[in-house]
């Protein structure tokens, strides 16, 4: 309770702005974080090899190029976190989008032109994460599954669908035009991350500017009160995670699209890692707090973790002990924060 | 509203039943606007019963419940706060890491275009009737921006009731509201219950502590095992009474 509290009404209400600077930096840790490892690599590409690191254009693209999966996802878990619940399924839901998409692209191949044939791949990725994100939404909303258990189950389902429908094998395409989405640049920006940029600042939009955005958050620090306030809370969740799948999927098409094949696995390695830049840019997985930027910081986090340490030539597993201890450190700040801005 | 002189809420001869429990036995009470009316009874006396009843959680098996002379039948605690009747719980129904605007409006917040053509949150219109809100409650806020979670337990009792007031609540109920608070925030809220008392909001009090009734009723019905045991006006009565009112005898 603040000190202020002793005084007659009127004159209390002034949340300690030291606290609240607290709570500033904590918010802004990843930032921060990025800062660091900036600093770090670059110093030790100068001191060890003579070289600039992040003065290289070749260097900052690549790693762009790297943290778009991982931060496709994390985008729609950024949604989902917030509202406190988790999406398990996303690994798989990617892959599943990247073995249609492949598949609906040679398939309509057939009687298309080549660039309406990738259109018709691109539609046919995003539509089929509808189903496992209803699915999951349903699950949630209506049965009251807890959010871990229903898209765990949803993790199982979309791996065996996606191996399936690829046939237990990665699906070739054989497209000029997806080819050059996946790897051609303009302006010297690669597509893909075009792509991802804009996607983000419209979902930036979504979560802050929005009345959807606004009961995410509301549903993530208290559903009572948002069941009270009028919002419809099954429809909110059901939302939430279709939008989740729905990011797993342009993950899953750019996936196909950059190594002109689907891979039922294509989505396997970046779940946990997708969650880690969540976690990392801020949110909490109580629900409650996060911003898309901060989930951007906490992609790039680890996109230069896993990038700097093959950089600079230290041995590739040490990136999950990197990445582990800044998971570990950041939730450290983050409870830290809590313990001290909160009554 | 012409409701100038008669009860905004009156509650007329209510009985409800849980299986063998006659939970409310022919209880009748009311409310005039600009009035604090304090329910008090022990444990299982009724008081959550009957405040229930009228909030649209439960219906009453007879009786009626009559708000600013019309009849009415809530089938849900959403319609009879649509209706003007607004129970602030202990709870307290905020979301700890919206600012107060955006409690206020949570699940009808305002929009405006930006550029013209790209709908925004209008956060200007939530911070100022934020302000303006609590304002009228006599609570001054410097941030506007910041989470009600960083706020005081009464200052996070003035925003509920800050909500209910900004959407025209006609009947606030408070269960409990100094209950889990410090002295000095116990005041707070007291004063602020004798603030809506002068904007003319009538008020709901529903407290275990006789101290508090007579700091703010104006009247106190007494409940023991679901029957009315008593009406008092605050000034003809005195806490003893109160007391024997509430355990018989």
């Amino acid at each position: 309770m603040s000190a202020s509290s002793a005084a007659a009404p009127g004159t209390g209400a002034k949340p300690n702005a030291g606290l609240a600077w607290l709570a500033r930096i904590a918010e802004l840790r990843a930032w921060l974080f990025l800062l660091i490892l900036v600093v770090f690599f670059e110093t030790w590409a100068q001191v060890a090899y003579g070289v600039t690191f992040f003065g290289s254009s070749y260097n900052l693209q690549s790693i762009a190029v790297f943290a778009v999966a991982p931060l496709l996802l994390a985008l729609g878990s950024t949604f989902v976190i917030i509202s406190g619940g988790i999406d398990l399924s996303i690994g798989f839901v990617m892959g599943l989008s990247a073995v249609v998409a492949a598949h609906g692209v040679n398939i309509a191949g057939h009687w298309l032109s080549p660039f309406p044939a990738m259109l018709v791949g691109i539609v046919a990725g995003l539509l089929v994460t509808l189903v496992p994100g209803k699915i999951n939404g349903l699950l949630i909303a209506k049965l009251n599954i807890p959010p871990f258990i229903g898209t765990l189950g949803m993790f199982g389902v979309a791996r065996g669908v996606a191996f399936l429908i690829a046939g237990g094998t990665t699906v070739p395409v054989s497209n000029h035009w997806f080819a050059s989405l996946g790897n051609d640049r303009i302006f010297g920006l690669p597509y893909v991350v075009l792509v991802t940029v804009l996607f983000l600042i419209g979902m930036h939009y979504l979560l802050s500017q929005t009345r959807f955005g606004q009961h995410t958050y509301a549903l993530g620090a208290n559903e009572q009160a948002t069941i009270r306030a009028g919002i419809d809370v099954d429809r909110l969740k059901q939302r939430l995670y279709m939008l989740s799948a729905f990011c797993a999927g342009i993950g899953g098409v750019l996936y196909a699209a950059r190594f002109t094949a689907g891979a039922a696995q294509a989505g396997e390695p970046l779940l946990l890692d997708s969650i880690a830049a969540v976690v990392i840019g801020g949110a909490s997985l109580f629900g409650g707090s996060g911003t898309v930027f901060g989930t951007v910081a906490g992609s790039l986090v680890i996109a230069v973790i896993q990038y700097g340490l093959v950089f600079i030539n230290v041995e590739p597993f040490w990136q999950f002990v990197a990445v582990g201890c800044v998971i570990i450190i950041s939730v450290l700040v983050d409870q830290t924060q809590r313990r001290f801005t909160e009554r | 509203m012409a409701t100038e002189t008669g009860p905004i809420l009156d509650v007329r001869n209510i009985y409800k039943r849980f299986g063998g429990v006659q939970a409310l036995d022919d209880v009748s009470m009311n409310l005039y606007p600009g009035e604090v009316v304090a329910l008090a009874g022990d444990n299982g006396a009724g008081k959550s019963t009957l405040i229930k009843a009228i909030s649209g959680v439960y219906r009453a098996d007879e009786g009626e419940i009559v708000l600013a002379g019309e009849p009415v039948h809530f089938a849900s605690p959403e319609a009879a706060r649509g209706a003007g009747i607004e129970t602030i719980y202990q709870d307290l129904a905020l979301a700890d890491n919206l600012s107060i605007g955006a409690n206020i409006f949570l699940g009808r917040e305002p929009m405006r275009n930006m550029f013209g053509f790209l709908p925004v949150l209008d956060r200007r219109k939530m911070a100022a009737a934020a302000k303006e809100t609590m304002a009228r409650l006599d609570f001054h806020v410097s941030r506007l921006e910041a989470p009600v979670g960083r706020f005081s337990g009464g200052q996070r009792q003035a925003v509920a009731i800050g909500r209910a007031i900004y959407w025209n609540a006609r009947v606030l109920i408070m269960d409990e509201p100094t209950a889990a608070l410090g002295v000095p925030e116990q005041r707070k809220v007291l004063s602020l219950v004798q603030t809506l008392k002068t904007q003319g909001q009538g008020v709901i009090f529903i407290s275990h502590n006789l101290h508090d009734i007579f700091a703010v009723a104006d009247r106190i019905f007494v409940l023991r095992r679901g029957q009315l045991a008593g009406e008092r006006r605050i000034e003809d009565t005195n806490p003893d009474e109160v007391v024997r009112l509430m355990v018989g005898g």
